[in-house]
């Protein structure tokens, strides 16, 4: 497990206890974290699980693909600590990452 | 004001539609009790995977449910998954379970899904054939693919076509029969049906156009199928794909207008209005193209739900996307957005042999409509704009890929 800080653009946060091996974005919807619509269900296909990933932790998280790195070219108010949360794999040593969901997705 | 006596909303369906529906009123404040009702005995859970990486193996059960069972509880969301739904009863306003039990509501929302079509075919009810709709008929059709060698698949659409790559991947001979001239024939363009005839076919599924069934043959498990010109084909496993049929019938006898699925408005709303209808049960307006039509996708369940709960709510519509749909086979990422609905002709941009390129459908006005994105996310992305926009942008711009992705809306027409 791993905690992750979901926050808002209005600065309301949340703290989830994600699963190993599951994804970030998996954690949001499976709790209702408002804006990760998620709507391809994870299959890296819509852009609309977009979140801004605190610096501190970009380095730790599993590398981009290239379907990924696409994706994020052409999606809404993209930051250079752009992930798709679909792709982002939860391990042990996640626990404690921040992300921000963009304004955008509401 | 209306909204404070709202109590009681109960869903019927607990697919996508139904779950969005319900997470979107916790989300835009609802306050009062929300009831799912669904007759597989599963929480609600996404389907697109079955014919995909769960079948493969590759996605664990767990991954498919939207939510664990303890949110739905913290969320004060009723799941009542076992409970179908057999009436409604839209004078008093309420609905009735086959155990007999009868639940009031004050909004109603029908988010009932579909069935698939079944095959009229003598043998069709053997072992060995299958159907495939949900988690068992996953688990099912899967657990005798890794024990089977000739997988006979009926019907060339998007389930056939993913399980061919499925069970060519698990090694088995796969042949694929289809009626019509050209796969995906319903839903693609013949660009795009050839495309993927030739990777099916490279890969090594055998695909039959043009072919009937005639039969299925076998004593207690399926051992051929019998095409319409007497050809025989073995088969340790059938899977029949015909496309699928709404579930309206519990709409129609409560008097809810229903034409090819339940009749929708702007808001998701029926013809009575303390019910609203979502999903592959409905047929909605889709202004881009003018007509109405059922949309089978994940986005149109999601967009129509969430229609459905901020109406309720009383709060505004939220934006409408361009239609969109999505298949994964082999290697390919296939983005579709829009509807080549009144399309005269297809610009290839990209290397079609590097399985890497979109086809730009356009009208005779060079206006966008629909594009089919191959392994192309950015095509696909900047395409649902320029669909929404109604942009017109002359061929030779489209297939030329000297012209970035991002310039292209920069050369729309007036």
């Amino acid at each position: 497990m791993a905690k992750i800080t979901f926050i808002q653009h209005n600065g309301k946060s949340q703290d989830i206890e994600a699963t190993n091996g599951g994804t970030v974005m998996e954690a949001a919807t499976k709790h209702n974290v408002p804006g990760i619509d998620a709507d391809c269900g994870g299959a890296c296909a819509c852009a609309t699980c977009h979140v801004y990933v605190d610096d501190a932790w970009l380095s730790k998280l599993n590398p981009m693909g290239s379907m990924e790195e696409s994706m994020l070219d052409f999606a809404d108010n993209v930051q250079p600590n752009s992930r798709l949360s679909c792709q982002i794999v939860v391990t042990e040593d996640l626990d404690g990452l921040v992300v921000t969901v963009p304004e955008s997705q509401f | 004001m209306a909204l404070a006596k709202l109590e009681n909303i109960l869903i019927i369906g607990a697919g996508q539609a139904a779950s969005q529906a319900a997470n979107s009123l916790r989300q835009l404040g609802f306050q009062g009790r929300i009831r799912i009702f669904g007759n597989e005995g599963q929480p609600p859970y996404q389907r697109p995977p079955l014919s995909k990486a769960y079948m493969l193996g590759q996605m664990p059960a767990e991954r498919l449910f939207f939510k664990a069972e303890e949110q739905w509880e913290k969320d004060n969301i009723d799941l009542k998954i076992d409970e179908e739904i057999i009436s409604i009863d839209a004078v008093n306003k309420s609905i009735k379970s086959k155990t007999g039990n009868q639940y009031e509501y004050d909004k109603l929302i029908i988010a009932t899904g579909s069935k698939v079509r079944h095959l009229p075919a003598q043998g069709a009810q053997l072992s060995g054939v299958h159907y495939l709709k949900t988690i068992k008929d996953s688990d099912d059709l899967g657990a005798e693919l890794d024990n089977a060698k000739n997988l006979v698949i009926i019907g060339a659409g998007y389930i056939g076509l993913e399980v061919a790559a499925c069970a060519q991947k698990k090694g088995l001979n796969v042949t694929i029969i289809e009626a019509a001239p050209r796969i995906l024939a319903r839903v693609a363009s013949p660009e795009l049906s050839q495309f993927y005839e030739n990777v099916h076919e490279s890969a090594g599924v055998k695909i039959l156009t043009q072919s009937g069934v005639a039969k299925i043959n076998g004593a207690q498990k399926v051992e051929s199928v019998t095409l319409g010109d007497g050809t025989n084909i073995d088969a340790d496993v059938v899977l029949i794909g015909i496309g699928i049929i709404p579930n309206d019938e519990i709409a129609k006898s409560a008097g809810i207008i229903c034409n090819n699925g339940i009749d929708v408005d702007e808001n998701a709303k029926t013809s009575n209005p303390d019910i609203y209808a979502c999903g592959d049960c409905a047929n909605r307006m889709v202004d881009l193209y003018g007509q109405r039509m059922r949309l089978e996708s994940v986005h149109n369940a999601i967009e129509q739900a969430k229609l459905a709960a901020a109406n309720i709510m009383g709060q505004n519509a939220p934006k409408l996307d361009v239609p969109w749909f999505w298949s994964d086979q082999y290697d390919l990422k296939l983005q579709i957005a829009g509807l080549a609905i009144g399309a005269t002709k297809t610009i290839i941009r990209g290397d079609m042999a590097a399985r890497k390129f979109a086809l730009f459908h356009i009208d005779d006005e060079n206006r966008i409509l629909a594009i089919d994105a191959i392994n192309s996310p950015p095509e696909f992305l900047v395409g649902k704009n320029l669909i929404a926009a109604r942009a017109k942008i002359a061929p030779h711009i489209l297939q030329d890929t000297n012209i970035s992705v991002k310039e292209l809306a920069n050369h729309a027409q007036n």
